[in-house]
């Protein structure tokens, strides 16, 4: 028990060596995302002192751009399932090895989530009020006291997951199939939950139409499994060219499916959706119309759903056609529906409920300076915790972090290039 | 270059500590830690520090009456250390065959807003920035659709001819989406029909701000504030005590007010004595002969099935 545990604590220490050591590009990305960090630090010290009147948020749009950095995420973190289902369902070879690469995302995606939450409080000192036991959780009539449990689930599951199977390699042992694999299938069930419940967030108020709708839910399933998917691919390809890991063109055309297809179905939601609200003619059409087509002589979010549109129907003809079977054409893809689908959920969908609000007002909003920088520094810090995760796991998939060579080397930030090159050719 | 580099102090295995590691790795923490303290300097701009006592208080319907004497006692002398003014704060409960209701009569408000301020100064809302618990709608002839209220009007004289005036303030649901939403049952509806804040309680994650749809509910952006000398000092903990910062606020029927048997301080001063409020249960009270035989005309928004206890009605 002792050795045990003596030996996953040395597995950690030299894990936690390895992330304070790269090559020159490893620790200049390291230290921009760390400088953005600091001012977002500072940003958020700011709100904390003075409350949340720093942000551009107001009894009239209550909700900003933290709660919609906060939905996208949920759905970035949700589409690691995406990855998983290929590997564990149907036995994808290709993307077998990359796998945890997806749920690693997810894990640093929750993080950022529930960063955005908190920084969105206005007593974050009395977060205590949630836990079960210790404060009063309304459980089960609040959706957010439901969508507390399930994102805290699903980022133990996936840490579980992805610390074991790790930390099994390193050891160069097969892991224990029961001590995995159902974490692994409650997860899959687990990863459509998490954004089920959020979008039942706001499906469950009625006295917002906008929201008030059951397309919702399938919509943001289809978004997340678009960007999500999307967001990996452009993080292999990162992963292949700074690592030399193993990672082939084919893996990144299986993605490319789940984009294609994804896309075609939020597309297609979209129609569903807009048809809807502008046909019939009533008058919960006010948010939508906000949204679209400006109302009353406001349209501060009318030039950012049209490129969000825009975006997404010219990333989803280019998946369609075989051009995006290369890489290039892939990758526009990719960012396009990332940046499309970010606009749609997060300033799409959050803010134009709140406007105009449930007594017929209309009052626009604008991140704040600050609220923009608290932003910058959530991502800032989800993008470190994933570099961190990935310098990390790739030396122990790669087999040269292990427990057989302990004492012996860690892996240099000049060897990365050396082994890799060796591993990649063979 | 893959040029291996055996004597770096990061990666030579267990190699101890060497002198330059040290000094390395104590600039490298040094620099960081100033890094970080400097980025957390606004944090001594805070006006009003939590203190342990505020931290650890429990949930109001956990407080024994001895707890509750205690915090009571602790508010009161919060309060006097800001604001200069010993206040009485009281834990008025819910009397016993008591439901309150509202009705408001639409043929006589003028729109002339005294319910809005004798409100802000009866329950000690923030001047600065400014919440108000009621909004008054000025609302053109032949229309019910509330985007076509006009919410600023700043008329020389009301009533203006071809508008009626439509007040709204909390609706007391009976089914509140507000208390359904609240993730800390910070927000609870009590046996006399009024839904109230634990504002000690709060988190602050405005989600029955955005369930609310009346807009009834109010949000301390940063720290309210109130002149001393326009301080009510007669309190209650789940009315109109001083807020803090980063809680939710709203309508409470006056609860220091109506839970000692007098009137809302909204309807006290309506000069055209539009504002009726009364215990539904006594089937002989004002209100109660109001909904027997006046023209009630609604319950706002009635098609979410909220059910308020707010009712509109017409003169004849």
């Amino acid at each position: 028990m002792i050795t045990a545990a003596r030996n996953y604590l040395v597995f950690l220490r030299r894990c936690a060596r390895v992330a304070f050591v790269g090559d020159w590009r490893y620790y200049s990305w390291m230290g921009v995302l760390t400088v953005i960090i600091l001012l977002g630090l500072n940003a958020y010290a700011k709100q904390f002192a003075h409350g949340l009147i720093v942000t551009g948020m107001s009894d009239e749009v209550s909700w900003g751009v933290y709660i919609a950095n906060f939905t996208f995420l949920v759905g970035v973190a949700a589409a690691a399932v995406m990855m998983v289902i290929p590997v564990y369902i149907y036995d994808n070879e290709e993307l077998h090895d990359l796998v945890i690469f997806g749920e690693l995302l997810a894990v640093a995606a929750i993080i950022m989530c529930l960063m955005f939450v908190t920084v969105d409080l206005g007593r974050p000192d009395r977060f205590w009020h949630l836990i079960p036991g210790l404060g009063q959780m309304n459980f089960p009539a609040s959706m957010l006291s439901w969508d507390v449990i399930v994102l805290n689930g699903y980022l133990l599951l996936n840490v579980h997951i992805c610390g074991y199977l790790l930390y099994c390699r390193y050891q160069n042992r097969k892991p224990t199939k029961w001590f995995y694999i159902p974490f692994v299938f409650s997860a899959i069930i687990w990863a459509v939950s998490i954004h089920t419940v959020t979008a039942f967030l706001y499906v469950g108020l009625g006295g917002r139409p906008f929201w008030n709708a059951s397309i919702v839910g399938p919509r943001f399933l289809a978004s997340a499994f678009t960007a999500g998917p999307a967001i990996i691919i452009l993080a292999l390809q990162i992963i292949r060219s700074t690592t030399h890991y193993r990672i082939t063109d084919k893996a990144l055309l299986t993605l490319r499916g789940i984009v294609q297809v994804s896309m075609i179905i939020n597309v297609f939601l979209l129609v569903c959706e807009v048809f809807k609200e502008f046909y019939s003619g009533n008058l919960h059409v006010a948010s939508a119309k906000y949204l679209f087509l400006g109302l009353h002589g406001h349209h501060a979010l009318v030039p950012w759903i049209w490129s969000a549109i825009t975006f997404n129907l010219i990333a989803m003809v280019l998946l369609v056609l075989p051009v995006s079977r290369g890489l290039r054409y892939l990758n526009v893809a990719c960012v396009l529906s990332i940046v499309g689908i970010w606009i749609e959920k997060g300033m799409g969908l959050v803010i134009p409920g709140f406007i105009p609000t449930p007594l017929g007002a209309i009052v626009e909003y604008t991140p704040s300076l600050n609220e923009t920088l608290v932003c910058f520094g959530i991502w800032a810090f989800g993008l470190l915790c994933y570099t961190i995760f990935l310098r990390m796991s790739v030396p122990i998939l790669q087999g040269r972090l292990s427990k057989a060579n302990e004492g012996i080397s860690e892996p240099g930030p000049n060897d990365i290039v050396a082994e890799t090159s060796v591993t990649s050719h063979s | 270059m893959p040029a291996p580099a055996p004597h770096d102090p990061l990666t030579a295995p267990d190699a101890g500590v060497t002198r330059r590691s040290f000094l390395r790795t104590s600039a490298v923490l040094a620099t960081g830690l100033a890094a970080v303290a400097a980025s957390l300097k606004p944090l001594f701009e805070m006006e009003d520090i939590t203190s342990a006592q505020q931290f650890m208080q429990k949930y109001y319907k956990e407080l024994t009456p001895e707890d509750m004497a205690k915090v009571l006692q602790r508010i009161e002398g919060e309060v006097e250390k800001e604001y200069g003014v010993r206040p009485h704060v009281r834990d008025l409960r819910p009397m016993d065959g008591v439901e309150f209701v509202y009705a408001l009569n639409l043929s006589r408000c003028i729109g002339c807003r005294k319910c809005v301020h004798a409100c802000v100064a009866e329950n000690n809302q923030s001047r600065s920035p400014e919440i108000q618990y009621i909004r008054v709608l000025k609302m053109p002839h032949g229309t019910f659709d509330l985007e076509k209220g006009d919410h600023n009007y700043a008329s020389e004289q009301v009533p203006e001819k071809g508008f009626f005036y439509m007040p709204v303030q909390c609706q007391q649901c009976h089914n509140p989406p507000c208390v359904k939403v609240c993730p800390v049952n910070a927000t609870w509806q009590e046996t006399d029909g009024i839904t109230v804040i634990d504002y000690n309680w709060c988190i602050g994650c405005r989600y029955c701000e955005a369930a609310c749809p009346y807009w009834a509910r109010r949000f301390n952006f940063t720290k309210p504030s109130i002149p001393a000398e326009r301080l009510n000092p007669n309190m209650s903990y789940l009315g109109n005590r001083p807020r803090s910062q980063g809680v939710m606020e709203k309508c409470h029927f006056c609860v220091q007010r109506t839970r000692a048997g007098r009137y809302p301080a909204c309807l006290e001063v309506c000069p055209t004595g539009s504002r009726k409020f009364g215990n539904i249960l006594d089937p002989n009270s004002e209100i109660s002969q109001i909904l027997r035989t006046k023209r009630v005309f609604m319950q706002l928004k009635e098609d979410i099935g909220t059910n308020p206890r707010f009712f509109y009605y017409f003169d004849v």
